[in-house]
């Protein structure tokens, strides 16, 4: 193909830069806090809720921040509605099979769900004196309903930012399709390091802390698995990450970002009181520059 | 409903004058690069460098010479949105400014875009760009206002060798595989059409006569819809969730499990 190694190489780069990288990073958190949070309350001991409660007041600010984000990014920011809205008609707009469009609604009704969850932690902790917003947080049958329909949404909004990369026609992005598979998984680990850290930062002692950092440890092995299985999907396309690009991700990403963060989860004595602490801000950061290398290194091209 | 309408671009007769930028520029009232202060790209006579928001035509100049320059020849081509039949930017563009035409043309409306940019990542040909002026998408409309008062648009209109012909597409195919047909007959064996059938997007509503490989041109060999990758990536993230999910419910219930036989031993 005249030293071209897919037809995706024509197409022209949409300047994505550090606010779409951000909104994905953000947006992980929100998502997979919830997910983590209505795991807890679900599947979790009663002793564990303050660590769900904590998992419920990450994703309002997350996903906040989240649409302020988006919206900036816009050309036409004053015209952030015409997402939802078809501007001529004054009609929903909705086209199921674009993700941008399906992700706009999704990060409405996420940020609905975030709220309400927001304030049912809040009360249910006993830090706001609102009793009655109690019946939406679980054990109540409402509260397990929305902690349920909230995690769906919240890993939803995780997850369809890479399949919206994948719906393009840029190299890398459409050339692989593992990237929605990746940032979910990567949301839930950056998600478990952030409840871990803000956890440790109140010096908690649940038990609920440890089956966290176990379930963690888990979930970067399967990261790990599922950025290599990308790499091979990429085939010739790979060559695009040939560069100081693919640097980072080697080392920033796998490296400190996987391996480390995998090896301190194994040997738990290295460390001493600072292992789960040090493993949690790697795998942020790690996190944190996997998206910035998805997003940058694709525009490069 | 008037038929397809649409481009023809016989590239072996372009001689790269740029007056179909210049009509394009003048009719659209598009700005000038950088206020008017371009400097000169070094690449060859392309100053215009590609395809964007207020470039809506641009004639690539390829040289392919021999090292010593004794031999070779010039390709030239006057490049612009394909109006797919398929269009990938109106299929991903999530608030409805891409719209298609009456004359099966594809038009992004100004006043609804919001510069999200999806549009520009999902074109394969890497034909939309921002106009800083309006901070929305823009491209070729195909002289859609020229158009609806039957007037011809204004870079085919302008151009003096007749490179770029406008007209129903059932015509223009016939006046393409006329001239490559003629083009075989006279020597020329390496003339084919770009993006003439329906194998391409559903056909190219703006197609081209080219004489080497589309990437020598810039044209992607094999350009596809974004959707292909939509339902193989989605299942993927339901599966990667599922198993997220699993490995929390594993490790939360587990534990659970434990602590309450440890508690109820006596």
């Amino acid at each position: 193909m005249n030293g071209v190694p897919s037809s995706t190489f024509f197409s022209a780069s949409p300047d994505w830069g550090w606010l779409i990288t951000l909104y994905f990073f953000f947006g992980g958190l929100a998502g997979g806090s919830y997910f983590l949070a209505s795991l807890i309350d679900l599947f979790g001991r009663p002793e564990d809720r303050p660590l769900s409660h904590l998992g419920y007041y990450i994703p309002f600010p997350c996903i906040t921040i989240s649409g302020l984000l988006l919206t900036v990014d816009l050309g036409r920011p004053e015209r952030f509605w015409h997402m939802l809205i078809e501007s001529n008609t004054y009609r929903p707009m909705f086209k199921y099979w674009s993700p941008m469009s399906i992700g706009s609604w999704a990060v409405m009704i996420f940020g609905i769900f975030a709220f309400v969850s927001f304030l049912g932690a809040l009360a249910d902790a006993e830090r706001i004196p609102w009793s009655a917003w109690r019946k939406v947080h679980p054990p109540s049958l409402l509260g397990r309903c929305i902690a349920v329909m909230g995690g769906i949404f919240g890993f939803y909004v995780a997850g369809y930012t890479g399949v919206l990369l994948a719906v393009t026609n840029r190299p890398i992005w459409s050339d692989t399709p593992l990237l929605g598979m990746l940032f979910i998984v990567s949301a839930a680990s950056t998600s478990a390091a952030l409840m871990i850290l803000l956890a440790q930062k109140s010096r908690w002692t649940m038990p609920g802390i440890l089956d966290l950092h176990r379930m963690d440890a888990w979930v970067i092995a399967l990261e790990f698995i599922v950025l290599i299985a990308l790499m091979i999907s990429l085939g010739p396309v790979f060559r695009a990450w040939l560069n100081a690009w693919g640097l980072l991700l080697l080392f920033g990403v796998i490296v400190v970002g996987m391996l480390v963060p995998l090896a301190l989860s194994w040997r738990t004595q290295w460390l001493g009181d600072w292992n789960m602490k040090t493993t949690a801000v790697l795998v942020l950061l790690g996190g944190f520059l996997l998206r910035l290398v998805i997003v940058f290194s694709a525009q490069g091209v | 409903m008037p038929e397809p309408m649409g481009f023809y671009t016989d590239t072996t007769v372009c001689i790269g004058c740029k007056a179909c930028e210049v009509a394009c520029k003048e009719w659209n009232q598009l700005p000038s690069t950088n206020g008017g202060v371009n400097t000169l790209s070094g690449d060859s006579y392309d100053n215009t460098r590609k395809l964007d928001g207020i470039h809506w035509r641009h004639v690539k100049f390829i040289e392919q010479f021999t090292e010593s320059r004794k031999d070779g020849r010039w390709l030239l081509m006057s490049d612009v949105c394909k109006h797919c039949v398929h269009a990938a930017c109106l299929e991903v563009c999530p608030t409805g400014a891409i719209t298609r035409t009456e004359f099966d043309t594809v038009v992004i409306q100004s006043d609804a875009c919001n510069g999200c940019r999806d549009c520009i990542s999902a074109c394969p040909f890497g034909v939309i760009d921002i106009n800083p002026a309006s901070g929305v998408a823009q491209k070729c409309t195909l002289c859609y206002d020229r158009l609806q008062v039957g007037m011809e648009p204004a870079c085919s209109k302008a151009c003096p060798t007749d490179s770029i012909q406008f007209g129903t597409i059932r015509e223009l195919r016939e006046t393409a595989n006329q001239r490559v047909a003629k083009l075989h007959e006279t020597g020329e064996k390496r003339a084919y059409l770009y993006g003439a059938d329906e194998k391409m997007l559903g056909g190219l509503n703006s197609f081209y006569l080219l004489v080497d490989k589309p990437e020598v041109y810039g044209l992607p060999p094999d350009p596809k819809m974004p959707s292909r990758n939509l339902a193989s990536s989605s299942w993927f993230s339901v599966l990667g969730a599922v198993l997220v999910g699993l490995m929390g419910m594993i490790n939360f219930r587990n534990r659970g499990a434990v602590r309450s036989e440890e508690e109820t031993q006596p």
